[in-house]
């Protein structure tokens, strides 16, 4: 029963990291990118209009940190609940602090 | 050395080395001809996603479309991105953990049922079949304007390499020859994006340029290209025109379509850990996005040029590339005034247009208006076809695998041996390359339309019900099926009815809300979610094996080469 308790705690924690990631993917895309480009379009930054360079440059690249955050945040809580795979640890993800 | 001279070396240096790797890389087991025995580095998993998923719609189309529709073209920059987000969120480690070879595999399984497999093999390989045509007909248009060569040739000629190495070789071959080539397609579309950056700005990173100051004092580029597309009568190039639902139901759409297209999916389970399937889909995005940040930068470089170039030219003094290209019967200029002179203006101009320009010529005819050396426009086609070529195979491997395994093993004879099921696969994937290329010879004029099809198809189909498969274990068949056909209906008709059946009455007055056929598959998704949640509460749950198979892929723990759950 402890066993499936941590597995649902795992899972609840797994949940809350995609809810929190997910509002942010939309923010960016949906949000800056489509229903709040006009107002952003009066901040410029350089040549861009701020809600532009969103729509064409600054979703993609809040994307990509968003998926290697998510990693980072797995990789934890895989290893915090003994989750993980068992064999041998790859090259990233060393060094973490056990808690 | 002239043009074609360099086209030629270019494409067949980048031909002989794609054939070395096959050769190298030959598949000896079912394992290693679907998912390249699990054993691929994630980030070589990444950049052969890149290469897989990027098509000749994204080397040669994407920047065209966004230069001709302005800021509106960001549906496509945020749409084919940000469903890899969701990708590494949502599907990714689920799907290794689960670690069977398709997704009519965990569909079949997951639903314990024969039914829901196969609407899911014939939705796979529907959507397979329509985006091939495209590569395909990609192929011909870089051979016939770069080689010479007759279309019909051209494809040939494609054929014939997709076939090698994708039927020998299988998902293991495909997997190296697609590192390399993305390694082509992206140098290929770097270096004049690069060049024209420097030329236009002084800077040489395009994403940079792209909102830098033009070298020649005239202000900031974007501000320039705005000035000229409201002089010319085409609207200010940073300002909207589309609706803003129908914004956000196409980003919606390409996104979630994305996530559910099926040769996207099968790469993760190419690789040997839940971990590295989710690094690896990051990996693929990295890859991705230093294409898809270039081409809104080569999108604005491309139409300033053009406009600086061709707006009121005599047409007696155009550059040869216009006259190239004008006999391909890309661009076409009609005097319509008779004054000799080129008028290329947008709707709200007094002055009628008189030049026609195919989207699709911007990325392949970009070096030759910046007046690049003729060895960057010879990489150029040989990127472009490494674009079309990996996105074939994969889609190729894609039609073979649900051949073989999904209806042949798993519906039809179960009984099948190892070899048997090898051999049938290469002969699918035989098939698939002859019915592609036939397509490519013989392109259906509706290419482009069937495409939305297929993206607003895979949303509306796959994604709920393999989401649903992942995060609820109440989800059951009954649920599912009637989700996905409710999805696929919907999302079927109401682009048949629009592009197929009363083409004249696609315009946004006539359509739902105002969601144009492009955007449709974001309802249909939801739709497919409201339907399957329905009807499961009023059926009963999964068996108690199928919930612990959903418990079980949850996890990354027991993951492996191979691994099978039980279910």
């Amino acid at each position: 029963m402890a066993l499936a308790e941590a597995r649902r705690r795992y899972w609840r924690r797994n949940l809350t990291y995609v809810g929190v990631l997910l509002a942010v993917w939309f923010l960016v895309s949906y949000g800056f990118g489509i229903l709040l480009v006009e107002p952003l379009n009066r901040i410029r930054v350089g040549g861009f209009q701020l809600g532009f360079w969103f729509a064409q440059q600054g979703a993609i690249y809040v994307f990509v940190a968003l998926i290697f955050v998510y990693v980072r945040l797995m990789n934890r809580l895989d290893r915090r609940y003994e989750l993980d795979e068992r064999d041998e640890r790859d090259e990233r993800g060393e060094g973490r602090t056990a808690r | 050395m002239n043009v074609g001279a360099w086209t030629f070396v270019m494409v067949a240096l980048s031909f002989a080395l794609y054939i070395g790797i096959a050769a190298w890389s030959r598949a000896r087991n079912t394992g290693e001809f679907y998912v390249a025995g699990a054993r691929v580095h994630p980030v070589m998993n990444g950049m052969a996603t890149a290469a897989d998923w990027m098509s000749a719609a994204s080397f040669i189309s994407m920047a065209g479309i966004i230069a001709s529709m302005g800021r509106d073209g960001s549906v496509y920059l945020m749409g084919w991105t940000g469903g890899y987000v969701l990708l590494a969120l949502l599907l990714a480690p689920y799907l290794r953990k689960f670690g069977k070879y398709t997704v009519p595999d965990f569909v079949g399984d997951r639903y314990y049922s024969r039914t829901a497999r196969i609407v899911a093999v014939v939705a796979a390989i529907f959507v397979s079949f329509t985006y091939v045509a495209g590569q395909m007909r990609g192929v011909g248009i870089v051979f016939s304007r770069f080689l010479g060569v007759d279309i019909g040739q051209g494809v040939l000629i494609g054929m014939g390499i997709v076939f090698f190495y994708a039927v020998l070789g299988g998902m293991k071959g495909i997997t190296y020859t697609q590192v390399a080539q993305y390694c082509v397609l992206i140098f290929a579309y770097l270096v004049p994006a690069i060049f024209i950056s420097i030329q236009m700005t002084g800077i040489p990173v395009p994403q940079l340029g792209f909102g830098a100051e033009l070298a020649d004092g005239s202000g900031y580029l974007l501000d320039r290209l705005d000035g000229l597309t409201e002089e010319l009568g085409f609207g200010r190039y940073t300002d909207g025109r589309r609706a803003t639902l129908d914004l956000l139901a196409i980003t919606g759409a390409l996104m979630v379509g994305t996530a559910g297209l099926p040769h996207v999916i099968v790469r993760f389970y190419t690789v040997p850990k839940v971990r590295q399937a989710r690094s690896s889909a990051g990996w693929a995005l990295v890859f991705i996005a230093l294409l898809y940040t270039t081409a809104p930068a080569v999108a604005a470089f491309a139409r300033t040029n053009l406009l600086n170039t061709v707006s009121g030219r005599p047409y007696a003094e155009v550059p040869t590339w216009f006259t190239n290209w004008e006999a391909t019967g890309l661009i076409a200029f009609e005097d319509r005034n008779g004054d000799g002179v080129i008028q290329y203006t947008g709707p709200a101009s007094s002055t009628p247009n008189e030049l026609t320009i195919d989207r699709d010529i911007m990325v392949l005819a970009n070096p030759e208006i910046a007046r690049l050396p003729n060895w960057v426009v010879g990489l150029v086609a040989a990127g472009g076809l490494a674009a079309a070529l990996s996105t074939a195979a994969g889609l190729l491997l894609v039609i073979s695998t649900s051949v073989a395994h999904d209806l042949l093993k798993r519906v039809f004879r179960p009984s099948i041996t190892e070899r048997g099921e090898l051999a049938a696969a290469r002969i699918a994937a035989g098939f698939a390359v002859l019915v592609a290329g036939y397509f490519g010879i013989n392109p259906p004029g509706f290419v482009a339309e069937v495409v939305a099809l297929a993206f607003g198809l895979a949303a509306a189909s796959f994604f709920p019900a393999i989401i649903l498969g992942i995060f609820t274990r109440r989800m059951n068949t009954a649920g599912a099926v009637s989700g996905m056909i409710t999805g696929l209906g919907f999302t079927a008709a109401y682009i048949g009815y629009f592009k197929f059946l009363r083409p004249e009455l696609n315009t946004a007055e006539h359509w739902w809300w105002g969601v144009s056929p492009e955007g449709i598959g974001a309802l249909g998704m939801l739709l497919n979610f409201a339907v399957a949640a329905a009807v499961a509460a009023f059926t009963p749950p999964p068996p108690e094996d199928v919930q612990q198979l959903v418990e079980e892929i949850r996890v990354p723990r027991g993951a492996g080469p191979g691994h099978e759950v039980s279910a």
